[in-house]
């Protein structure tokens, strides 16, 4: 008994932050299944979407703050994709990834430059941020909503990909991008509505992770991009389940690691974690072969 | 009967559940042109990657100049999966790299041209020379190897003056033009001073005109370099005009084998590529 | 004929250049902007070559080069802090349990060596990787190491997440120009040696590599190894640049900006990333910094101009010669002495270039 209350704090401190993981992960993985591209400047559109939070709730209330948010931070995700990605289509996949780097450097800049370098003060959004007793734990409301917000919306997604035409239209072009151009699939319409998706739930994410935290900075959105990318791999990269489940171990894993009073490790474990599984799996756990033709 | 040079006993490439070759053995004498043919994704080039270290069999072995250099049989997982026969008669694992099995002296060109595109020609053929070459990482920076440097340069020279490409040597290989690449990758299949040269669809996208100076120019290296030849072709005027024998796969599996003039009448080849209907 | 007139030219730019250090240093004050952007577009350049190596030259998409700096500027640190100093450095740690240094030369090297040993485990298992899948591999060892020294049970070694500071450093731009331009040379030898077109075989494609006797596994890791010593002597030289250290300050965004800097020069050219680095770091500290100024012209009080604009428009301009500009300044050309010769030559021509 006394271990459970000694460690149920890390655990839904594990859970909650492996379901904001999830919500940013499924934005890398969907990318990567259809354009083969490592995101790099998608923590940083996290980060944009919290700033827009901290800004807009200073001169309007909460219920208009929160659409703006998720409406401003899925068409930086559109703007990104077009002005930065879509010139690079026929371009090597090196080119791609480095300006996707060069985004993520334009974006920190510019919030640098926004915020004047200073911490913002994230607001304290009403319901979620209130503390809640479970067991012998107390926690904020956020870390039991977290769960099942991102369960729900996986849930949605999943409806969308299996049940849609342009959920078909998004695996055909994740299978075969060549061949489903051919077919006569838009893959630019495609291409944008994944990002749209995955900005729509890293905004969701932004506002469920930065409720446990007091503050916001420019670089804020580096290591949870790179530990949500991470738990994408590990799952499997291309699937959305193993992206969620992958974002659920990762963030288990980490807090269980600072409870046991190791916390310099704990961002390390997740990159040990991410070569371990590289060498003996290197398609993730649910990842599927592709081997090279010679 | 002269000496075995290549040796394929009962290799087995199977990938999940799919058997891409099944169970196929054959040989290869010295200074014999032997051509294996087959519709396609009979396996041919699946056949190549497992003698090469591209691949490695599930089951079987291969031996060069009577040494074994490959082996394997069924493991891990491909224990249960595996579906070929002989499963108990290999017991070694001999895996190893590609660049060991060249080293060997076995070269070989690929189906689609891999070339070094933003080398010059002269480096494409330079870089054969490498894996020879008497020197380490401080001796070559330091230009402590020039001797060894200037007489692979000198080789590599004399290489493509052999094979009239010299007035192109500064050229940049992607930018040539597609029969001269299939060329220049024979050259540099060639520059690894192989006993046994394996072919991938050489003729592969050329006119008749070209296939016949192809023929010619693999009749005329064989002689040059006392090569062994073992080649996939689609082409059968050149298979039928070069080759000595003819192995014949289908479905992964050896469908049947003889001279070029027994293959030719061979009603299981005809059938193969002609197609059988249903009521014959 | 032309190959010795080259060496020459080559030799007297090099003076030229060492010439002009020496003048700047003579009539500049040693605070000068110009002075700190020389030294450390010097010390940019050796790394960043260091990465084109293995990015350009192998096709070895690898983001782990701030690990490697990080490696070589605390073994040099470590090595290098005067016995006398070592108890107030390590005040938390009881003076540490280092009770030697070494002179600064041999730290260049242990800086360089332990890097190449670190690159030479990494590499073991990441190496077998391919592209993107590497290149996250590399960037977590790179945070893995950044972890393990500031680990507080290593601290009476790495004085864990406090600083190093008082080992030795220097003065002279001459100092960081000399270093960075013999390791440099020692890469271009390198890569025009008979290795040096191995990894460009590699490159361009690593089966036809494999099936022309390279040995794959053995020559990424000789790049691999070579480019993370070069990238250790580079961090030892920004140890000493900056005159103490912290491994925080030593994150991936170090490495994307070096990575940045490679692209800007051209993957796959030297002299690109040399002319980049210099034009990077200029940039960046010197000729932008007006933008973070406020200004007012006349009654017009310039907008935007605050504290980090400059940055702003600094990754604009990065991201337009990204998209725009894709081969970089140099593509993968070198600048030649001959290519000048010819350019002077027939200047009307269109100058004959190598793809």
């Amino acid at each position: 008994m006394d271990f459970i209350s000694k460690n149920l704090p890390y655990l839904l401190a594990g859970i909650s932050v492996g379901g904001q993981y999830a919500l940013i992960a499924i934005g890398y993985t969907m990318v990567y299944g259809i354009l083969r591209l490592i995101n790099f400047a998608h923590g940083d559109i996290f980060m944009v979407a919290a700033l827009v939070t901290v800004y807009s709730t200073t001169v309007m209330p909460l219920y208009l703050s929160i659409p703006l948010t998720l409406i401003v931070t899925v068409a930086l995700g559109l703007l990104v994709e077009r002005a930065a990605y879509k010139p690079l289509r026929s371009a090597p996949r090196m080119s791609v990834m480095i300006s996707a780097i060069g985004v993520s450097y334009l974006l920190q800049n510019l919030a640098l430059y926004v915020t004047g370098g200073l911490a913002q003060t994230y607001p304290s959004i009403p319901f979620i941020s209130n503390t809640v007793q479970v067991g012998p734990a107390t926690t904020k409301m956020v870390t039991l909503v977290t769960p099942i917000l991102t369960i729900i919306l996986v849930f949605a997604l999943m409806q969308l990909i299996n049940h849609t035409k342009i959920g078909m239209a998004m695996r055909a072009a994740a299978n075969d991008f060549e061949t489903s151009r051919l077919m006569g699939i838009k893959v630019d319409n495609v291409i944008s509505v994944t990002f749209l998706i995955g900005s729509f739930l890293a905004a969701v994410g932004s506002l469920l992770y930065f409720t446990n935290y007091a503050s916001v900075i420019p670089t804020s959105g580096a290591m949870p991009g790179l530990k949500a990318f991470v738990a994408a791999v590990f799952g499997g990269i291309g699937s959305i389940p193993g992206a969620v489940i992958g974002a659920f171990i990762i963030g288990i894993c980490e807090n269980i690691i600072k409870g046991l009073g190791w916390t310099t490790f704990s961002d390390a474990f997740t990159f040990a974690l991410l070569i371990v599984i590289l060498i003996f799996k290197p398609t993730g756990l649910f990842g599927e072969g592709a081997t090279d033709k010679v | 009967m002269s000496a075995n040079v290549l040796r394929v006993n009962d290799v087995t490439m199977q990938f999940g559940g799919v058997v891409a070759v099944d169970n196929l053995s054959l040989e290869v004498n010295e200074g014999e042109i032997v051509a294996l043919i087959g519709p396609n994704g009979a396996g041919k080039t699946t056949a190549f990657n497992c003698i090469t270290g591209v691949y490695e069999p599930t089951n079987g072995s291969v031996s060069f100049c009577g040494t074994e250099i490959v082996e394997s049989y069924p493991h891990g997982k491909m224990k249960k999966l595996y579906r070929g026969e002989n499963a108990g008669k290999y017991a070694k694992r001999i895996l190893p790299t590609p660049d060991k099995i060249t080293k060997e002296g076995i070269a070989r060109t690929f189906q689609n041209i891999r070339l070094f595109s933003s080398m010059t020609v002269f480096e494409n053929v330079l870089i054969a020379k490498h894996m020879r070459a008497k020197q380490n990482l401080f001796t070559a920076a330091f230009h402590l190897n020039h001797a060894e440097e200037a007489r692979m340069r000198a080789e590599t020279l004399e290489l493509l003056k052999m094979q009239n490409l010299d007035h192109l040597k500064d050229e940049i290989a992607g930018s040539l033009p597609y029969g001269i690449q299939r060329r220049l990758e024979i050259a540099r299949a060639l520059a690894t001073e192989p006993k046994l040269l394996l072919l991938d669809e050489p003729a592969a996208g050329m006119n008749p005109q070209e296939t016949q100076e192809l023929a010619e120019f693999i009749l005329q290296i064989r002689e040059t370099y006392h090569l062994t030849i073992f080649i996939i072709e689609h082409h059968m005027d050149l298979v039928m005009q070069i080759s000595d024998r003819v192995y014949v796969l289908d479905f992964g599996k050896l469908l049947a084998h003889g001279t070029p003039d027994e293959i030719q009448n061979n009603q299981h080849v005809i059938d193969a590529y002609l197609g059988v209907s249903e009521d014959a | 004929m032309n190959k010795k007139r080259n060496t020459v030219i080559a030799a007297l730019l090099l003076l030229a250049a060492l010439a002009l250090i020496l003048i700047l240093e003579r009539i500049l004050p040693p605070t000068h902007i110009a002075l700190a952007v020389l030294k450390k577009g010097c010390i940019y350049s050796l790394v960043a070559v260091s990465m084109n190596l293995l990015n350009g030259f192998t096709g070895l998409f690898s983001l782990g080069q701030a690990g490697f700096m990080l490696i070589g500027a605390y073994t040099y640190a470590v090595l290098t802090i005067p016995a006398a100093d070592r108890g107030s450095v390590y005040m938390y740690y009881g003076g540490g349990i280092i009770h030697f240094s070494v002179p600064v030369i041999v730290g260049l090297l242990a800086a360089g060596l332990l890097a190449a040993l670190f690159a030479w485990l990494i590499g073991l298992p990441v190496l077998r990787l391919k592209s993107d899948y590497l290149a996250i591999a590399t960037l977590g060892f790179a945070e893995i190491i950044r972890a393990f020294f500031q680990w507080d049970e290593l601290g009476v070694i790495t004085n864990g997440s406090n600083m190093l500071r008082k080992y030795p450093s220097f003065s002279t731009t001459l100092y960081p120009f000399i270093v960075s331009a013999v390791c440099i040379g020692i890469m271009v030898l390198i890569i025009n040696s008979s290795y040096g077109r191995a990894f460009k075989a590699i490159r361009d494609d690593e089966i036809a590599a494999e099936a022309m006797g390279i040995n794959l596994a053995k020559h990424k890791r000789m790049a691999f190894c070579i480019s993370s010593f070069f990238a250790g002597i580079g961090g030892a030289l920004l140890a000493m640049y900056q005159t103490s250290i912290q491994a925080a300050t030593f994150r991936s965004s170090m490495t994307y900006e070096i990575l940045l800097i490679v692209v800007i020069g051209g993957l796959g050219s030297v002299t690109g990333s040399c002319i980049a680095s210099f034009l990077f770091i200029a940039s960046s500290e010197w000729w932008l910094r007006f933008l973070d100024t406020e200004m007012t012209i006349g009654n017009f009080h310039v907008p935007l101009l605050r504290a980090g604009f400059r940055k702003v428009v600094f990754s604009v301009i990065i991201m337009a010669i990204v998209l725009f500009a894709r081969n970089g300044i140099m593509g993968n050309r070198e600048f030649s002495i001959n290519g000048i010769f010819r350019f002077f030559k027939n200047p009307g021509k269109k100058k004959e270039v190598k793809q």
